[in-house]
Parts: C-alpha cells; structure tokens; sequence
C-alpha cells in the first residue's frame, strides 16, 4: 500500500489490487474517521479526501498502520460484500440496435448475434464510477471470465444518447445522460439509471450487480 | 410575501451557486458549487448570512437583475462596476436595491467571476444536497436566461459582522500554491523543475470544469513514455497532464476520475485564485510539502 499526496486536503492510496481496493474502500465509507468528506475509487487507487489539513494527517496515521487492508477488514471481506450486492441485481432490458454492434463484432471475430448472447450471458458488477454522474464502469463479475478489451472511438460521438449501452477497455456501461463519448454503442435501454432529484440518485453505485437482458 | 430576483440579461455566464455538495465522488458527481468559493463566503458574511447561502455566479459580469421588493445585496469577487438604476453603488459591501429597481454588473476588470449575494439567498431545485449548477454534468438549474424569476428566501434582520471588504488584493501576476504529486514520477526532472521556475499563462480553453495553461511543455520521463494511467480519482486542483504536455488545473466540476497522470495538486485555498484566471493572465507555481509529511 503506497500513499501518494494529492493537495493539501486529500491522499492517493495506491494499493496491491482490486480486492484491497473494495475492501479499504469500504471501510472507510463504514466508519470514516473524523473529517473524511469523500473516499472515491479509481482502478487501483482510493482517494480519501478530508475537510482540513488537520484531519488529513491523521487520516495518515490511520492509513499508516494498515498493512494489509484485506486484514484490517476482515468483516467487510470483498465476499462479504458480493454476498450483499448480489441481493439486489439490477435487470437492464436492452436493445441491441447500436450503430457499432456489426463492426464491433466484425472486429471481434465474431457475429452480433454471439456478441448478443455473451453480453446478456455475463454477470456484471459496477467496479467504480465517473466520467459523468451516475456512470458506473461494469467489469464481468467473475474476474475469470473472458471478456475482450474493445478500443475506444478515435473520434468522439458529439452526443450519445441517455440509456446508450456501450463497451470500451474491458468494461460496459450505460450512459445516463446524452454526452459526448468515445464508447462504442451496441443497444439502448429505457431503464433510468440517474435522476438527481430522486432519493437514490445513481442506480449505478460500486459493488452493485447488473444483468443485461435482451428485448425483441 | 418574499422577494423575487427576474434576470433582465445574464451576461455571457450567470449560474446558481452554494458551497456544492461533497460527499458523492463514488457515484460520479463532484463537488461543484461556487468557482471561487472564498469571494461568494466573503459576500454572504457582508451580508451577515450563512457562508453557503445560494447566490449568483457571473462569468465576466453583464448581468442585469430587478427585485420584486427592496433587498439588500452585495457584489464581491472579480472587481466590477455596480449601479443601481445607472447610478454608482458600492462593491465589496452591503447595498439596498429599492425593489422595482434594475442592479447591473459590469465586466471586471480583472478577474473572470464577481458573485452576487441577496439576503435571504436564492430558491433553486436541490439537488444531492445542494443547489449548485454544474452545466457541463446537467446538475441543478441550468444556466440563467433573460426572463427568468427567482424566488428568494427569508431574509434575517441585518447583523453583519463585517461590515465592508475592499476585496482589492488581487496581484497581478498570481502565485498559487502546489503540491507535488501524486504523479511526479512520470514526467522527467526539468518539467517537474519548470512547473514552478516558469510562468505560465492561461489559454482560451476555461470553464468551470478547468483551465488549460500555456508554457514550456512538461514532458514523461523515459520509463513511462507512452504508458497509460488506469483511471484514477481527481480532486479540485489537480494539474493534470495530457499527452501534448500543456497542463490543465482541474476547477470545480472536474470529472471525478480521470486518465491523464497528475503533476501537482494546487492547494484547496488557492484553487479559488486560479478559477478567477482570465485567458491570458500568468501565474506562477510554488511548491509545499503536504501537510502530512
């Protein structure tokens, strides 16, 4: 586990892998020591943002004294927390109409059909969020599954529509508000998975399971 | 009855801000609120109200407002004219706009943001937490236009603990304070050396989002030349570094992650400074360590 400064309010704590990440994470969001405004994931990072300097460098001395965040976390175990995301799957009815299933596919060697059937096959999780609000980046549930790494667009779509289903690196996502956006698009959904208004804001949120379901 | 504050022009930027709404990095959304937090604290305390009170940001000035009923209010942030139905008012302290009457901002003259602050604040929908206005992320109320009608909340008897604010220190060639990382590493020792020798200038490329910067370009050292940064999380102040090597400050609505690594974090106070950076204006960097170390 490696902290890496970030400013005068926050840390960077780089650790060994996506399991330590979860589990650190979700620790500090249980029970956040004093001051603790935020705790955002990255791929291999946590970032804790604090309120002062004050409590940020004790926030240090906390971090200090985890050698191993799986250890300092046993109850919170990433099992554990599957255990409890996998309660509540969220069901995206989706239509497989993008404008880059035929060439992404093309590109993948396979037909849209088996692309189809492989996305709607898989079990995903939401591994950490960003890019817009409500944007979770989903990774296969199983890490040992199979998925390939798809390039981003060179160029950017201007606008992407709300409910957009789409690939990019070895993730999927949905986005939840039209943006401009470099995935390549392979369906759409109604689902609404952002409302800013709405008590639960992000359906989206790290740890929660998502399956994708296909309408005719 | 309370007031009402009808936006005649908004000039070429007018948004609601309060102090944002912190806490929800993990689901995407940044803190956002006021560019420049310290000058819409500093117009709420003239005003003898609550530090996060939702006021009007302006992007240049131009704005134009009438009340529904006398209200008092108060401009601060990037020095501007203030008049009161053309006639001269006082910036950086408390004034009474009879109701019926029009309030207009100038341009500053420097400066990019001036803040308004009414008694009683501003009514907008809230959300997460807060009423402040993200336009790039479609968070709050979008941008003011001509014609638009806010209500304002219950102002409290007028109290104020300071009493005027010349607001007058702004340098003319700003330095903010940095500190290095969490990416240093990546860029070789004379970018990392120029990030505080150099004077940088701000380019056309700013927003609330952040602020481009012009100046000898930071290069990679050897050993990460060509490599990519798995997404990680950004905060307000980061300096990040895209692959052309022109650095960007991140401001108040920043992505919450990103993928281009991270030089140097500027210091929470400072980022107000560098938010009110209007293109072409310099400003220098020092570096110190974090508090922490």
């Amino acid at each position: 586990m490696r902290i890496l400064p970030t400013g005068d309010r926050a840390v960077l704590v780089e650790v060994a892998d996506r399991d330590a990440r979860v589990a650190l994470a979700t620790h500090l969001r249980r029970d956040p020591p004093p001051g603790v405004l935020d705790v955002v994931e990255g791929a291999a990072t946590v970032l804790v943002r604090t309120a002062s300097a004050d409590h940020l460098k004790r926030v240090v001395d906390d971090l200090r004294r985890i050698d191993d965040p799986r250890a300092a976390t046993r109850a919170v175990t990433p099992a554990a927390l599957d255990a409890d995301a996998a309660a509540e799957v969220l069901l995206v009815p989706t239509t497989y109409d993008g404008p880059d299933l035929a060439s992404l596919a093309q590109h993948l060697g396979e037909s849209a059909e088996g692309l189809v059937a492989r996305h709607t096959s898989m079990s995903w999780v939401v591994d950490f969020a960003g890019f817009l609000p409500g944007f979770g980046y989903l990774r296969p549930s199983d890490p040992g599954q199979p998925w390939p790494t798809v390039p981003r667009l060179a160029t950017p779509r201007k606008r992407v529509p709300a409910g957009s289903v789409a690939l990019a690196g070895g993730w999927t996502g949905i986005y939840p508000s039209a943006s401009p956006g470099g995935w390549r698009l392979i369906g759409r959904t109604d689902l609404t998975t952002w409302d800013q208004f709405a008590d639960v804001p992000a359906q989206l949120v790290p740890g929660r399971r998502v399956r994708f379901v296909e309408r005719a | 009855m309370t007031g009402t504050l009808t936006v005649i022009d908004p000039g070429p930027m007018t948004t609601v801000q309060d102090l944002g709404r912190p806490g929800h990095g993990a689901i995407g959304v940044p803190t956002g609120g006021a560019a420049d937090r310290a000058s819409l604290r500093l117009a709420n305390r003239l005003l003898g109200q609550a530090d996060a009170t939702p006021g009007l940001e302006t992007t240049l000035g131009g704005l134009r407002v009438r009340f529904g009923a006398a209200t008092r209010c108060c401009v601060a942030g990037a020095p501007c004219e203030v008049r009161i139905d053309g006639a001269a008012a006082a910036f950086g302290e408390a004034i009474l706009v009879p109701g019926g009457a029009e309030l207009a901002l100038g341009t500053p003259r420097s400066g990019l943001r001036s803040y308004l602050a009414v008694a009683g604040g501003l009514s907008a929908p809230v959300a997460l937490g807060s009423v402040a206005s993200s336009p790039s992320l479609a968070l709050g109320r979008p941008p003011l236009r001509a014609g638009d009608t806010l209500a304002l909340g219950e102002a409290a008897p007028y109290a104020p603990h300071l009493a005027h604010h010349p607001g007058g220190a702004w340098q003319a060639e700003p330095t903010a304070t940095i500190v290095r990382g969490p990416r240093t590493d990546w860029f070789d020792r004379e970018s990392s050396a120029a990030l505080t020798s150099a004077r940088w200038t701000a380019t056309g490329a700013l927003d609330r989002i952040g602020v481009r910067l012009d100046g000898p370009p930071i290069r990679r050292a050897t050993a990460y030349e060509g490599k990519e940064l798995p997404s990680e999380p950004m905060v307000r102040g980061s300096i990040q570094v895209p692959p052309d090597g022109q650095p960007v400050v991140l401001l108040a609505d920043h992505p919450t992650t990103g993928g281009y690594p991270v030089i140097a974090v500027v210091t929470d106070a400072d980022t107000d400074r560098v938010a009110q950076l209007r293109p072409g204006d310099p400003v220098r960097f020092r570096a110190v360590p974090p508090p922490w170390r």
